[in-house]
């Protein structure tokens, strides 16, 4: 009992003096040279033009019009969030489901076929599979240049604009490896389609 | 080939920073100088004058204990409070109300016993400040803890005929101030350069480009025609009744940056949102990721050069590394060939391109653009190899195999590096097991680094590498036979299983990944993952000073012709073989339930 006694005061002040440490200083530090140096990150890449914000580039948005560049299969989510008026906001979430199981298998074989019949011009041709697949976060902003690649000529047909012009806008929103060595080649999906849109 | 090289750089990075980290890491251990003493000595002596510590303070192992008991306890009392007033305390700029009662205390559980895991979704369930001052703290504290056990087990096998294991008081604030804190600003910094948020706003909300109809019900409404002007929405050619319009998407905000830094390199693991580091605010580009997936694994691993460095003996600290890094070359190299092969059910007879040009291939499902097959499968076993459970790619979407192999590596009681500290001490207590066998069949006395392992040592060795496997047999035993736990599963079969005996082992294993399909927030799984991860955090950290304590009496044998090498290549053998004797053989029926009865079954 007496050993308690002495060991409880002093377990409460570490915590209490790491609290302000760890919790308050170095959190607020962070924060301050974050803002400082870098503010665009640190308040979520929000692409802003002329006053108005068209999304954040690193947040995935659903596509399904034929002149935009559709992006990974989403499962959106639009009763989890809401505005300071009530009205439902667009969030999604990862699918968590097996990729071995049958209903899975029907679930892959439906978006073959919506995407061969909204892509004739592909024919039989095997389709990307970040095409067919739901992403980690569920806000997969990025797609493979293989994905953008299937889906040039069915973008070029609605938009009026031709194959080269669309492949020029997809390779000017593909960032590279890291180093050329870490991580994978992407395309940003809002990036592509905001510039489709002669937003950018 | 980019893809290998990928691998091999990863591992690379990984050990070429591990190694001088460990050096350091003696430094601050034995209170030498170091580059940064200048700086951060007077601060650790701020620290004492505030608490009335004495730095000289030696504690015997059932002090040291009570220590870190009482300490946590206080931790855990304070997080679970501070979670179910945040409706009322500042610091929470979106308004949420205070926290459940079951779900604080799951919460505050997997903090404090460094699990992390994810009950809770960050963003819409947790306030700033019960991120910065609750989860935040707690990160830095329960992984300075793990840190602290282990150099008081060192200092057991250094000490001849003492009592002392140095002070608890003493060696968390040394590893705070002079490891985490300085480790970590950096980290943050650089992880907001690069992209991750880090600010006090509240959430903020952007325009649509595509705007998406919902009807009454909340249902989505699939190739609707949206007429923005009048409000009305159709479906094919009839106009939908009571049908809403949504127009802005949420846009999560937050000091994340600061958070996921330490989350990372303390092994803790729970993310500031609820899909962690595979969210793009938290995790945007490879360059992050680079960061955060090796400083995951970085302070383990050093671990082991640091238990080297401080016997004397840096062949002791490569081999118990070795055998560490070659269970983990060997788990990457089963999930990096499952998750590129994929599954038929994806592959669509060829209607699907697996292939790896111009894309990463593989089963893409649960797996970010940005980071593909290399990067999630790398991120995967580090994260179940070091007990940290951040992901970067949903394991639940994992092929069966793939999912397989991070089970595994939490269920070999998370000593393939495991968590700070605590993945070190528990291979230690492997390692005791292993010259007690090795003992037997030569029949020696068996001994380790110079002290004679006697009864008192094996049985509470016992304890130690025993407290993972009876804690997730046991809970995932009960879980599977009661029905409504069956109500959370996010699929069904074999699969279904492999969700509730991922999450025991992640308990058990104080990781806390998941397979995020089973929806964990019940009383029942909260209150019993809780008292899981609490029995196999502070029974192996109770047995663990108990060795330490009565090695620290002994003397030290001399070594003879006789003596068995604990650092030869026989000995990594010997090691690795007890690990997976003990892991696998516990573990091989549960598994041939779920993953690997899912596994033929996909095949078939």
């Amino acid at each position: 009992m007496k050993k308690i006694k002495s060991i409880l005061p002093r377990a409460a002040m570490l915590l209490l003096v790491f609290t302000v440490v760890c919790g308050l200083l170095y959190t607020l530090a962070v924060t301050g040279i974050a803002q400082v140096f870098f503010p665009h990150q640190a308040n979520g890449s929000i692409i802003e033009v002329d006053g108005k914000r068209y999304g954040s580039e690193l947040l995935g948005q659903q596509y399904t019009d034929e002149g935009h560049m559709w992006g990974r299969i989403m499962k959106l989510d639009v009763s989890t969030y809401r505005d300071e008026e009530g009205r439902a906001l667009l969030y999604a979430s990862p699918s968590n489901l097996s990729p071995a199981s049958e209903e899975y298998e029907q679930l892959v074989a439906q978006r073959v076929k919506k995407l061969r019949a909204a892509d004739p011009e592909r024919g039989d041709e095997p389709i990307p599979v970040d095409l067919v697949t739901c992403s980690g976060s569920g806000l997969d902003p990025h797609i493979s240049p293989a994905a953008a690649e299937y889906q040039v000529p069915r973008v070029a047909r609605a938009t009026g604009r031709s194959e080269d012009e669309v492949r020029r806008i997809v390779k000017d929103c593909t960032d590279g490896r890291f180093l050329g060595l870490f991580g994978e080649e992407r395309v940003n999906v809002l990036e592509v389609n905001l510039r489709l849109d002669g937003i950018l | 080939m980019g893809t290998i090289v990928q691998y091999i750089l990863y591992l690379a990075v990984l050990v070429a920073l591990a190694i001088p980290l460990g050096g350091y890491i003696a430094k601050v251990m034995k209170g030498e100088k170091t580059f940064l003493s200048r700086l951060l000595t007077p601060c650790e002596r701020a620290v004492y004058k505030v608490m009335r510590v004495d730095p000289g303070e030696q504690m015997g192992w059932k002090r040291y204990a009570a220590s870190v008991l009482l300490f946590s306890g206080i931790s855990l009392a304070v997080l679970f409070l501070l979670q179910l007033l945040q409706g009322v305390l500042p610091g929470n700029p979106q308004n949420l109300p205070g926290v459940g009662w079951h779900l604080s205390f799951n919460t505050a559980v997997s903090f404090v016993t460094n699990t992390n895991w994810q009950s809770y979704t960050g963003e819409s369930t947790l306030s700033y400040l019960t991120q910065a001052l609750g989860l935040t703290v707690q990160n830095f504290l329960s992984a300075a803890v793990g840190i602290a056990v282990l150099f008081a087990l060192i200092r057991g096998l250094i000490q001849v005929k003492k009592e002392g294991l140095g002070s608890f008081w003493v060696d968390m604030t040394r590893i705070t101030v002079h490891i985490l804190l300085p480790l970590n600003l950096v980290l943050a910094i650089c992880l907001v350069a690069g992209g991750v948020i880090q600010n006090l706003k509240p959430a903020q909300t952007v325009s649509l480009l595509e705007p998406v109809a919902v009807s009454a019900e909340g249902e989505i409404l699939e190739g609707a025609d949206i007429d923005l002007e009048s409000g009305a929405v159709t479906l094919n050619g009839r106009a939908v009744e009571g049908a809403q319009i949504v127009t802005e998407q949420f846009v999560p905000m937050g000091p994340a940056a600061s958070q996921v830094a330490i989350k990372q390199s303390g092994t803790n693991g729970g993310g500031f949102m609820g899909v962690n580091s595979a969210h793009p605010l938290e995790n945007p580009n490879p360059f992050t990721n680079l960061l955060e997936m090796i400083s995951l694994l970085l302070i383990p691993a050093a671990l082991c050069f640091t238990f080297g460095r401080c016997l004397k003996n840096k062949k002791q600290g490569v081999a118990i590394f070795l055998a560490m890094f070659l269970c983990l070359v060997t788990a990457l190299a089963v999930v990096a060939v499952n998750e590129q092969m994929a599954t038929p059910q994806l592959a669509q007879s060829g209607a699907v391109d697996l292939s790896a040009v111009q894309q990463a291939g593989g089963n893409m499902e649960g797996k970010e653009s940005r980071f593909g097959i290399a990067t999630s499968s790398t991120w995967a076993v580090f994260t179940t190899a070091a007990s940290n459970g951040s992901v970067n790619a949903m394991h639940d979407s994992f092929t069966p195999l793939g999912g397989m192999v991070p089970m595994l590596l939490m269920q070999l009681g998370e000593v393939i590096f495991g968590g700070t500290g605590c993945g070190l001490y528990g291979m230690l207590a492997f390692a005791i097991l292993a010259v007690f066998i090795a003992g037997l069949m030569v029949g020696r006395t068996p001994e380790f680094l110079g002290k004679k392992i006697e009864p008192f040592e094996m049985k509470w060795a016992v304890v130690v590498c025993l407290a993972t496997p009876v804690a997730i047999l046991v809970g995932s035993g009960i879980a599977a036979a009661l029905p409504q736990v069956a109500e959370s599963l996010g699929n069904t079969g074999a699969h279904g299983f492999s969700e509730v005996l991922y999450a025991f082992s992640s308990a058990g294993g104080n990781n806390g990944s998941a397979f995020a399909g089973l929806n964990a927030n019940t009383v029942f799984l909260n209150l019993s993952l809780g008292l899981v991860m609490l029995f196999a955090r502070f029974v192996p950290i109770v047995g663990t000073l108990a060795i330490a304590g009565s090695l620290a009496q002994k003397k030290r044998l001399a070594v003879t012709a006789g003596t068995l090498s604990t650092t030869n290549g026989m000995f990594v053998f010997l090691l690795i073989f007890v690990v997976l004797l003990v892991g696998a053989l516990s573990f091989f029926p549960a598994l041939a339930l779920g993953p690997i009865a899912e596994f033929f079954g996909a095949i078939a």
